[in-house]
């Protein structure tokens, strides 16, 4: 058990090694890298945006039913809103969603690239079919992931303020006030390099179970299902280390 | 010219290829056939690097294959087409950037001389007004035909096909067939195959490896195939009903 994971540990970075390895043209990889942001970027905007929407303003709805106090200030609703938005909702949170649609959608696309001997195809022509097909992927997550990172934030306030506005359980001007209380940049810092590391994950872990599926349709949907697990749980084990090391 | 030196490959302690020596000549159309798991498709990925072998070498003219660091196969690869039996088209490419990725990746060309080129190939394997199409629109004869579009537009001096016939009914075969032999003919490159169809066999076998068990049972032409006294093959050639009454004295 033990030997097997180190053993697909070694492999990872022997993957890894292939796929930062020298491109053959620059020109290509950039265009490919265009593909995979409208394909892994642009795709994930729609899910996100209404995941952090409704989260924005559930999040907002448990504040106010939780602070329901007297002596305690309401703007403090739409700072906790924000915090939680910034901390961790808008990077792990949406990071664990994007390993799902994200991770599984790149593990069957190689899996099945593998399993239909296109892969064995591009290596026939002598092209580094780790770096052509995962190079662009993890570029593309890790440019991209950000962005949306930051949309989930805007998005997710916003529907707080929403909600507060349309069930008046916290005044919308004090939860405007909270929005600008004790605002700390360093988070939104924190937040993006989480994001960034997360989407490195995602695209490579994805990708590795993908590159080495073997067999037939069901050992691709096997290394699917694989990738999100291995990648949701990389992605929690990161975030610890994360706040560790950039919080504390 | 390819030259297999005592290949052999086990899979989990089964020997799949057992010592098979065999050459392929150039300007000439190869067959390699053989049942169902007599190690066909194990050799021709063992000749292209695809799989490592457990013992032996390939050589490439006077270039030991099996000695050639990673840089140094790519640079061989690159003298090499594969038409695959699926054919292997990308999926998410169109015709036209499937059959130019070669041209892409390793040639300084100009867009007008690509384009020419990937026209030529597509035009040679007469495939014309699919430039734009994706493989998931093309018939099964259609995907052979950019497989091999694609596989020639480097000017390979090799070409594998790995039963390029299977899923092809008998007169798309026939035309694929002879497609691979006038190419092979016309660029004078060494063109190995892959096949358990007796038709290919009997029209463009210039040279025939019968594997049997893993083993290399018989090698000769499609002239001799028909004669030779070697029970196995015997049972291999005339396995259909009609092919058996065409042996049967009358």
């Amino acid at each position: 058990m033990l030997k097997k994971f180190f053993g697909e540990i070694g492999r990872y970075f022997l993957l890894m090694g292939k796929v930062f390895s020298r491109p053959e043209k620059m020109r290509i990889y950039r265009r490919r890298v265009m593909v995979e942001m409208e394909a892994i970027g642009l795709g994930s905007i729609v899910i996100t945006a209404i995941i952090s929407v409704f989260i924005g303003a559930v999040v907002t709805l448990q504040m106010a039913i939780n602070l329901d106090e007297g002596f305690i200030p309401q703007s403090l609703i739409g700072f906790a809103t924000r915090e939680t938005m910034i901390l961790e909702f808008s990077s792990t949170v949406v990071a664990l969603i994007l390993a799902g649609k994200v991770g599984s959608s790149i593990a069957s696309e190689i899996g099945t690239m593998r399993i239909t001997e296109q892969i064995d195809a591009l290596e026939l022509m002598g092209v580094n079919s780790a770096s052509y097909l995962i190079l662009p992927k993890i570029v593309a997550g890790v440019f991209f992931f950000p962005f949306l990172c930051i949309m989930s934030i805007l998005i997710g306030t916003a529907g707080g303020y929403m909600i507060s506005a349309v069930t008046g359980v916290v005044m919308p001007g004090d939860f405007l006030e909270g929005l600008h209380l004790d605002f700390n940049t360093w988070s939104i810092t924190y937040t993006l390099i989480k994001m960034a590391v997360f989407a490195f994950i995602i695209t490579s872990v994805s990708s590795f179970y993908g590159y080495w599926a073997r067999g037939n349709s069901l050992e691709v949907a096997r290394s699917s299902t694989r990738a999100v697990v291995a990648s949701s749980i990389t992605v929690l084990v990161f975030n610890l280390i994360l706040t560790q090391w950039l919080l504390i | 010219m390819i030259r297999a030196e005592n290949i052999v490959k086990s899979f989990d302690g089964r020997r799949v290829l057992d010592d098979v020596s065999v050459t392929f000549e150039q300007g000439k159309t190869n067959l390699i056939i053989g049942r169902s798991g007599s190690g066909k498709t194990v050799l021709m990925k063992c000749l292209v690097g695809l799989m490592p072998t457990d013992g032996g070498e390939v050589w490439y003219g006077d270039t030991c294959f099996s000695r050639l660091d990673f840089r140094q196969v790519k640079a061989v690869r690159q003298e090499m087409g594969m038409i695959f039996q699926g054919g292997a088209l990308l999926d998410s490419s169109t015709v036209e950037e499937n059959v130019r990725l070669p041209l892409d990746l390793f040639t300084d060309r100009s867009e007008a001389d690509k384009r020419d080129r990937v026209d030529f190939c597509l035009e040679r394997v007469a495939l014309t007004d699919a430039n734009r199409l994706y493989p998931s629109e093309l018939s099964g004869g259609m995907i052979k035909r950019v497989a091999i579009a694609r596989a020639i537009v480097m000017n390979p001096r090799f070409l594998f096909c790995d039963e390029p016939n299977s899923g092809l009914d008998p007169i798309t075969s026939g035309v694929i067939d002879r497609l691979i032999a006038e190419i092979t003919r016309e660029y004078d490159i060494t063109t190995v195959i892959n096949t358990h169809d007796m038709n290919s066999v009997l029209e463009i076998g210039d040279k025939v490896v019968f594997l049997h068990e893993g083993r290399k049972w018989w090698e000769g032409s499609r002239h001799d195939i028909m004669t030779a006294d070697n029970p196995e093959l015997g049972d291999f050639v005339f396995a259909s009903p009609m092919a058996r009454r065409t042996r049967q004295p009358k």
